[in-house]
């Protein structure tokens, strides 16, 4: 690292600069910028997931306002303002895909990943193991830098020609060959590239995060003494470092069929399309257990927290996140159940899926356990954990109806298949990120956010999120599939039912944001340790918000 | 400081990171070897209704009284000025006999045209009995200016399909193949 020749201290008195005065913080542009802090670099993270969050919000309410009745009544007019000319039916339709494929990439590598990786992982995983910063501070920002331009390729994608109108409309799976002679134009090629770019931030961050939790542990921090957010990051960094590598290389021969006449994916040459969704998922599976299980994580510290014990079964706690990530890795077919596979892998995939329910099942009932005779209080972060255990079990429950084989040919490409999977991400990992963020909001800030603020986005985003996903269950039962902007006259009261509560959840949005602001601005002071003896890692142990280098002297852990 | 000073951990992160970029290319590396390996998994297996491809007949013997309905399935690809179809829909063959069905292609358009056809069979749990000696697919066909041509298939269902109970209600099987123009620089496998 850099060495400063000369600051106040080595005038003022007889301590090293970087010893005991660790609050010395560069100009505006060398710390946001150029920055090799952890916790500055999280925070840019946090910043960045709530800008993508925006967006990829705001995009749902366009396709929820489309929904909301059938027939098309924006579309054609998005388009045409998009397009600067009078934009036909198709070109509205493609729009649509436009939307869907944007909503889901942003969602997914803009907004869920930095934030619990990116956000989370970088503030408090090595002030959590007892370490000064990150193994490779640098490389920590290049993760970050990286981001931004696979942010704005993939904004870009939006305004240049993607087939049969504006932007990539391939759904974020990216299938061939929808994604190759279905889509002319240079859209489908920025959206790739963005998606190279992120996973080379996200895999360089892996490679950070292993590298940090494996060498960097203060003396006496055994592997088994992490807390649980360590552990949930350290597995994540692994599924990432296994299952990005794979995505890059699907998507790179996505590119040359696209470009330069391979035929990896295309049936004329040899080659086929079901490789690619193959490829894709034996990426894209592992990938929503990387967006799932830093939430886990988080859960865990807060429950912890706010019933004042230790975490029941901390070591089957542990390895049941290890397990799920292992067995995340043999089961992607199922989400290709009707591409024609004969009954036995399907038997095997759908067994291979229902396996997983049992170390999920061991995290349910360990949480339980954990609040069981605890001295519980209902804090922020606690009701959003409860919110997150509640919603992810819903979500867990129709995800074990939907391995089934033999059921999934029903509900394939379904609003079952929707429901399902905003239940365990759209209120499982998000009410994670949402109780993070009110769990060591206190600690980034030093500032408390507003108790009864926070009461209130909970409630009002926890109605919002079920009104708006839990009718997708009736809608997908009765047959209507996803990725549609129009649908027949019977399923409109339910669509209806489901715009409103995107209406009750953008409310529970503006709350968080008043909240957010008000807090920032004119929040009370943060004591160390807001929460009290049930906070017991290592981050409470230091002042809110942290100096800017903590841990000069490494902590000891008896 | 934020790179730690003591030399040892430097150096172990330093192998930390090298150890853990060669498992990323090792799955990059994976990723595209992947493309092979499907296709010789497809090919073992018959996964897909991939069919079989054998040289000769020796050592099969026909199961008398048990026969299979063959159904045939023709298609050509958009932008190939080609008719395509089958002499005749269906045939009735025993398991473990040799039959024939012969294609006929024409070619449509007023310049040579090159195609390939791929293939399968459905149910795809029989492409590993479907096995063809001989067929129009195995190569390229060029076609001349208004050219028509017959072309063989010769093929047996395996009896060992009797034995596998995947198969046990497997009446019919259809062949299907659609053909493709072969363009300049798309090399078919």
């Amino acid at each position: 690292m850099t060495t400063i020749t000369a600051t106040p201290d080595d005038f003022s008195g007889a301590h090293a600069h970087h010893d005991d005065h660790a609050d010395h913080k560069p100009g505006f542009f060398a710390r946001w910028f150029m920055s090799t802090n952890h916790k500055d670099i999280g925070t840019l993270y946090l910043i960045f997931a709530i800008v993508a969050g925006i967006i990829g919000g705001a995009i749902s309410g366009l396709m929820r306002a489309e929904l909301a009745q059938p027939g098309v009544q924006y579309l054609q007019g998005w388009a045409s303002m998009m397009m600067g000319s009078e934009a036909n039916l198709d070109q509205a339709y493609h729009l649509w895909n436009v939307l869907i494929t944007a909503h889901g990439l942003i969602m997914v590598f803009f907004m869920v990943m930095p934030a619990m990786i990116g956000g989370f992982g970088n503030w408090f995983v090595p002030i959590m193991i007892g370490a000064p910063d990150m193994a490779f501070p640098r490389m920590n920002n290049i993760s970050f830098w990286l981001l931004i331009p696979a942010f704005l390729l993939l904004l870009g994608s939006t305004f240049v020609p993607g087939g049969t109108g504006l932007g990539a409309g391939t759904g974020w799976t990216v299938y061939a060959p929808l994604s190759t002679s279905g889509s002319a134009g240079p859209a489908v090629d920025l959206a790739i590239l963005s998606l190279h770019i992120a996973g080379a931030s996200s895999i360089l961050g892996a490679i950070n995060f292993i590298t940090t939790i494996f060498n960097m542990r203060a003396p006496g921090m055994t592997l088994h003494k992490m807390p649980l957010f360590v552990w949930s990051v350290l597995v994540t960094a692994f599924l990432l470092l296994l299952a990005l590598p794979v995505l890059a290389a699907a998507i790179t021969m996505l590119l040359t069929d696209r470009n330069f006449g391979t035929t990896f994916y295309d049936a004329a040459g040899g080659g086929d399309p079901v490789l690619y969704q193959h490829l894709f998922w034996f990426f894209g599976h592992p990938e929503v257990y990387i967006m799932i299980l830093p939430g886990f994580g988080i859960v865990s510290q807060i429950v912890s927290t706010f019933s004042r014990k230790p975490v029941f079964g901390y070591l089957g706690m542990a390895y049941a996140m290890v397990a799920i990530g292992a067995v995340g890795f043999v089961v992607w077919a199922h989400h290709m159940f009707t591409t024609g596979m004969s009954v036995n892998v399907k038997m095997y995939f759908t067994a291979a899926t229902m396996v997983i329910a049992v170390p999920t099942g061991i995290k349910i009932f360990s949480w339980i356990a954990t609040m069981w005779g605890g001295s519980m209080s209902f804090k922020t972060p606690m009701v959003w954990a409860l919110g997150f255990i509640f919603m992810f079990t819903v979500g867990g429950v129709t995800g074990v109806v939907l391995a089934n084989g033999g059921v999934d040919d029903v509900m394939h490409d379904t609003y079952y298949v929707v429901a399902h999977f905003h239940y365990v991400l759209s209120l499982g990992a998000v009410f994670g990120l949402f109780a993070g963020f009110y769990y060591w909001f206190p600690k980034m800030s030093g500032k408390m956010y507003n108790e009864f603020l926070g009461q209130v986005h909970f409630w009002v985003f926890f109605i919002g999120v079920n009104v708006l996903f839990f009718p997708m269950h009736f809608l997908g039962l009765s047959g209507m599939p996803r990725r549609y902007p129009d649908y027949p006259e019977a399923y409109a009261y339910w669509n209806k039912v489901a715009s409103h509560g995107y209406e009750i959840m953008a409310v529970g949005m503006g709350v968080f944001f008043i909240n957010l602001i008000w807090s920032l601005a004119a929040g009370k002071k943060a004591a160390d340790n807001p929460w009290g003896e049930g906070a017991t890692t290592l981050e409470w142990t230091l002042s809110s918000p942290p100096p800017f280098h903590q841990f000069e002297t490494l902590p000891v852990i008896d | 400081m934020a790179t730690a000073p003591d030399p040892r951990l430097a150096t172990r992160n330093r192998r930390t990171m090298g150890i853990m970029l060669l498992v990323a290319a090792a799955m990059l590396g994976l990723g595209f070897a992947s493309v092979p390996l499907y296709r010789l998994f497809c090919q073992v297996t018959g996964f897909g209704g991939t069919t079989q491809r054998a040289d000769s007949m020796d050592g099969i013997t026909a199961a008398a009284g048990h026969s299979l309905s063959i159904r045939f399935d023709s298609n050509v690809s958009p932008g190939l000025p080609w008719t395509f179809y089958p002499e005749r829909k269906t045939d009735t063959v025993t398991v473990g006999a040799r039959d024939m069905q012969v294609f006929v292609a024409k070619n449509l358009s007023d310049k040579p045209i090159t195609g390939t056809a791929t293939f399968n069979v459905t149910p795809t749990q029989s492409g590993a009995y479907f096995t063809k000696i001989q067929c129009f697919c195995f190569t390229q066909q060029t076609l001349q200016p208004g050219e028509e041509v017959r072309m063989p298939v010769l093929y047996y269902v395996d009896p060992k399909i009797l034995d596998d109970p995947d198969n046990k209600d497997v009446q019919e099987i259809t062949l299907s193949y659609t053909f493709y123009p072969v363009e300049n620089g798309k090399k078919p496998s």
